[in-house]
């Protein structure tokens, strides 16, 4: 990969080693228990990783959309869990981190979190909103420089491990459901009740149950401008690129597997292509366009954000489009991905405790679909064609 | 504020009797399409020429219909590079635009 700087080489590598020495031992044990990858977001802190998002200015790494994808990759390739963990940790920290500029509190916040790799989740789900993240019913009140918040989230990924939340709420009582705004609490801020368990076909070490949660903080905690910029503007680029990038990290590993038991066919009778090696050919053709999907578009938005102009461009429904087909493509392509490979391998994949084992992988990349419904977004894409004209 | 206010704010704006009468005829329909397609949490009659449309609660699905509203009273298609939330986001945003479209038309 060219362009890379020393710096993120070392991060890359580093992830890379976690991957193999942590995250993919731990991996069976995470997906069978359903429990937190403790060992693996450990040993990222150590590394220095979750403060990769964090800009250099404020001694992060720094890092690009790009660069960022990359190091989900990685970890994607080991336990796909652990990588949808740090792909959330990156856009909450990426929400502060662009949004958050101009506030001293944030500035410090951001700066604390280098010091300390604090790790950041989200709740953006609400009870009664029917998954629709651009609407709030509850809402932050404020009075005398401090703020009170009351959530029933549906799902909190792991919102027990996290040292930070990134809450969704309307802005006041009075401001109608998509009038909402980006509240940062702090552990020491809440009280965390778990309402719901999150006994899941995949993605199971995210520890996603439900959550009651109570809070209050100071008000400077709210971060400044509109939760509907921050969404559009970091929140789904952020979600859609970083996402689709681990799902391909996790079909990767998949291709990888079915190639091995392939190439240990093809060694036992040299001279005669095995017919497995065929679909192999053309599970490796979906493999290199997704991959191009999710790769252009992190090269395309980190172009995008150089530009004086960029934040403004992040807002048009083009662009909007674009981070829906994304989406859409990856999450519909990671399941046929994994199917194929699973065929390729066959019974030694099916198996559970083979090293060829898909099971996890395929259950893993089940939710990419599900998770922001490939329905509600294909709704949003049909209206905005409406109107859009150069597609 | 009633709607007279308003007649009375655009003609102290206008620089001619024509432009005023147009910006008051583009206004009221505006206003008329926010409140069938706009769902917003306040009325559209009374919302101020500037205020924030997303604040009064259009969300981004009732902003496409009022986008496509928009292009079938005014008979005109709002380019890609307009699509976007700072162009929609008051009344007197989108009368500029729709302004911008008519005045390159002409």
């Amino acid at each position: 990969m060219s362009g890379n700087s020393n710096e993120f080489n070392a991060l890359l590598a580093a992830v890379k080693a976690i991957a193999t020495n942590v995250a993919a031992p731990a991996a069976p044990d995470v997906d069978a228990r359903a429990r937190f990858p403790q060992e693996t977001i450990d040993a990222l802190r150590q590394a220095r990783v979750l403060s990769a998002a964090v800009p250099k200015e404020l001694g992060g790494a720094g890092c690009g959309m790009r660069e960022l994808a990359l190091l989900c990759v990685a970890l994607a390739q080991a336990c796909g869990s652990s990588a949808m963990v740090l792909a959330m940790h990156f856009i909450q920290v990426a929400c502060l981190a662009r949004h958050g500029r101009d506030s001293t509190f944030f500035r410090g916040y951001l700066q604390d979190l280098v010091r300390n790799q604090y790790l950041l989740a989200s709740m953006t789900s609400e009870n009664g909103t029917f998954g629709e993240t651009r609407t709030s019913i509850c809402a932050v009140e404020r009075a005398n420089g401090r703020f009170t918040l009351a959530k029933d989230a549906t799902t909190g990924s792991y919102c027990s491990y996290a040292e930070g939340i990134l809450v969704t709420a309307r802005r006041a009582s009075d401001a109608p459901g998509s009038d909402q705004v980006l509240v940062l609490v702090r552990k020491d801020d809440c009280r965390l009740t778990q309402t719901t368990t999150w006994d899941t076909l995949g993605m199971r070490g995210t520890v996603s149950p439900g959550f009651k949660l109570e809070s209050s903080g100071a008000e400077e905690q709210i971060l400044p401008g509109s939760f509907a910029d921050s969404s559009a503007q970091t929140m789904v680029p952020y979600s859609h690129i970083l996402w689709s990038a681990l799902w391909w990290g996790i079909c990767a590993d998949a291709v990888a597997r079915a190639a091995e038991c392939v190439r240990a066919g093809a060694r036992k009778n040299p001279g005669s292509v095995p017919p497995t090696a065929l679909r192999l050919a053309e599970v490796s053709t979906q493999l290199q366009s997704m991959r191009h999907n999710w790769h252009s578009l992190a090269a395309e938005f980190d172009a995008i954000t150089t530009r004086p102009a960029g934040l403004e461009e992040l807002l048009a429904i083009g662009w909007a489009l674009k981070m829906n087909n994304l989406k859409v493509s990856a999450s519909e392509a990671a399941p046929q991905i994994v199917h194929k490979a699973l065929q390729i391998a066959g019974i030694v994949a099916y198996k559970n405790d083979t090293k060829f084992s898909l099971g996890r992988h395929y259950r893993d990349v089940l939710s990419a679909s599900l998770m922001i419904s490939n329905e509600r977004i294909a709704a949003k894409s049909a209206s905005m064609l409406l109107v859009l004209k150069d597609t | 504020m009633s709607a007279f206010t308003f007649v009375r704010l655009d003609a102290r704006r206008a620089s001619s009797g024509v432009l005023r009468l147009r910006t008051m005829d583009v206004t009221a329909k505006i206003r008329r399409i926010l409140k069938e397609h706009g769902r917003l949490s306040l009325d559209a009659d009374t919302l101020a020429l500037n205020a924030d449309l997303y604040e009064a609660g259009m969300t981004s699905h009732a902003s496409v219909n009022v986008m496509l509203a928009l292009e079938g009273e005014f008979d005109l298609e709002f380019p890609d590079h307009m699509l976007k939330r700072s162009v929609f986001d008051s009344i007197a945003s989108i009368s500029a635009a729709i302004g911008e479209l008519q005045a390159a038309a002409a």
